[in-house]
């Protein structure tokens, strides 16, 4: 008896991946999920940060999708190659700081590595022609199967009938006649393919799974690079521009300021790696302190700490202060006003 | 013989729990007890989840404080 063939999927945990999947599960083909970590995945972190979002239902939307179509899932870590994508990206962004089609370059040709080394035969994805302006556009299919070096054996399940047969298709480990031929903006074909399927509960991210189609946290991204003065990045600098408000008093420094319990117990995290405040005559927040600063300008981030604390109407109020090179003290400062903090300092 | 490991991402916020975890059961036997202790929330539904597709076993998972001690059991 002949092996089943099998495929290596991309999951997102939305809707048209697990159809994809179940698509070629449908034809007797083994199919196994590969999920990828950018550091600006929506999934995971910031839900489990802010104490608000703790109450909401913390589910890995890849993770339940894998579930729900009893496949395995592999989670691979594209944090460092992914820097590139995003600081160098060969076909530009996205409406913000997404650089989509690069992106999906990079994930397919990670899944096209896992492939070989894993024995599989071919990758599927969720892709529909014109579902996304950037990275599905009729054009853009053939730059994605090029540049990843998938090329033939890259196979989108619900537009394949719109596309040149692929490799899986020309030898007949699948049938191009039950796959299909989705295409635009419209989601009532998946809608109606998921009834089909018996799925009733999947993941609608409105935007995308990826921070960076986000418009206030490219703003941030932006603004850190400015403020260093080179775009790059590190995995914790992505984490924190999730977290808390970032205020920028002057172009060398910025502060990062817990807005919450979650946000001040993530940020502790932080101490050893950043100068920090937190008023102690007063309950309040945990303030980073990311760039180099003057006695006079950890006087005014001491102020500004004091305005975000419970004492913002006292005439006075005790912080202390732990710089990165070790010294701690304390200073007694007068909160500032709500109205001296412009606008323009609010990232 | 089986062993157990320790897996300490505390202050790691899923999925990095997730990938450290099947990063760490690639090189565990079956039979082999692995305890990872985390912080994130997240993990007390996301390792078990991975658990569940990947086929290993769930032996507890329990929250004190701040502090998320979950065991699994690899099989192979």
């Amino acid at each position: 008896m002949t092996q089943p063939r099998k495929a290596v999927a991309l999951i997102s945990g939305g809707l048209d991946s697990m159809l994809a999947a179940r698509v070629i599960q449908n034809q007797g083909i083994h199919v196994e999920g590969l999920n990828f970590y950018t550091g600006f995945c929506v999934e995971g972190h910031t839900h489990a940060i802010r104490a608000k979002d703790q109450r909401a239902q913390k589910r890995n939307n890849a993770l339940w999708a894998a579930k729900q179509l009893g496949i395995k899932l592999h989670i691979i870590d594209v944090v460092e190659p992914y820097k590139d994508v995003l600081l160098n990206p060969k076909h530009g962004y996205g409406a913000n700081m997404n650089p989509c089609l690069d992106c999906k370059g990079l994930m397919v040709g990670q899944a096209m590595a896992w492939m070989q080394e894993n024995e599989f035969d071919f990758i599927i994805t969720g892709e529909v022609i014109g579902q996304r302006p950037m990275s599905q556009g009729r054009e853009k299919m053939p730059v994605v199967s090029r540049e990843s070096g998938a090329g033939e054996l890259l196979l989108r399940p619900l537009c394949a009938q719109l596309l040149p047969p692929t490799l899986p298709e020309k030898n007949g480990w699948v049938d191009r006649d039950k796959l299909l031929a989705f295409n635009g903006r419209s989601r009532k074909p998946q809608i109606a393919l998921a009834a089909e399927f018996g799925f009733d509960d999947y993941a609608q991210p409105a935007g995308g799974c990826c921070f960076l189609t986000d418009e206030r946290y490219s703003a941030k991204l932006k603004d850190l690079w400015q403020g260093r003065g080179k775009r790059d990045y590190e995995l914790d600098d992505i984490m924190l521009l999730k977290v808390g408000r970032h205020i920028r008093p002057r172009p060398h420094f910025k502060l990062i300021i817990g807005r919450e319990e979650g946000e001040n117990n993530f940020l502790e995290g932080y101490r050893r790696q950043f100068t920090h405040l937190r008023p102690i005559s007063h309950e309040g927040p945990l303030v980073l302190v990311d760039g180099e600063t003057t006695p006079e300008e950890l006087h005014l981030a001491a102020q500004v700490t004091a305005r975000f604390s419970q004492g913002r109407d006292a005439s006075e109020v005790t912080i202390a202060i732990h710089e990165r090179q070790g010294n701690s003290y304390q200073l007694s400062v007068t909160p500032l006003e709500a109205n001296s903090i412009p606008a323009d300092w609010y990232i | 013989m089986t062993t157990h490991e320790k897996l300490d991402v505390r202050g790691q916020l899923c999925p990095i729990p997730v990938i450290r975890t099947q990063n760490k059961v690639k090189t565990l036997a079956s039979g082999d007890t692995l305890e990872i202790i985390c912080t994130d929330p997240g993990a007390l539904n996301d390792i078990p989840a991975w658990c569940e597709v990947h086929g290993h076993r769930l032996i507890d998972a329990k929250q004190a404080h701040n502090e998320i001690v979950i065991t699994i059991e690899v099989v192979r």
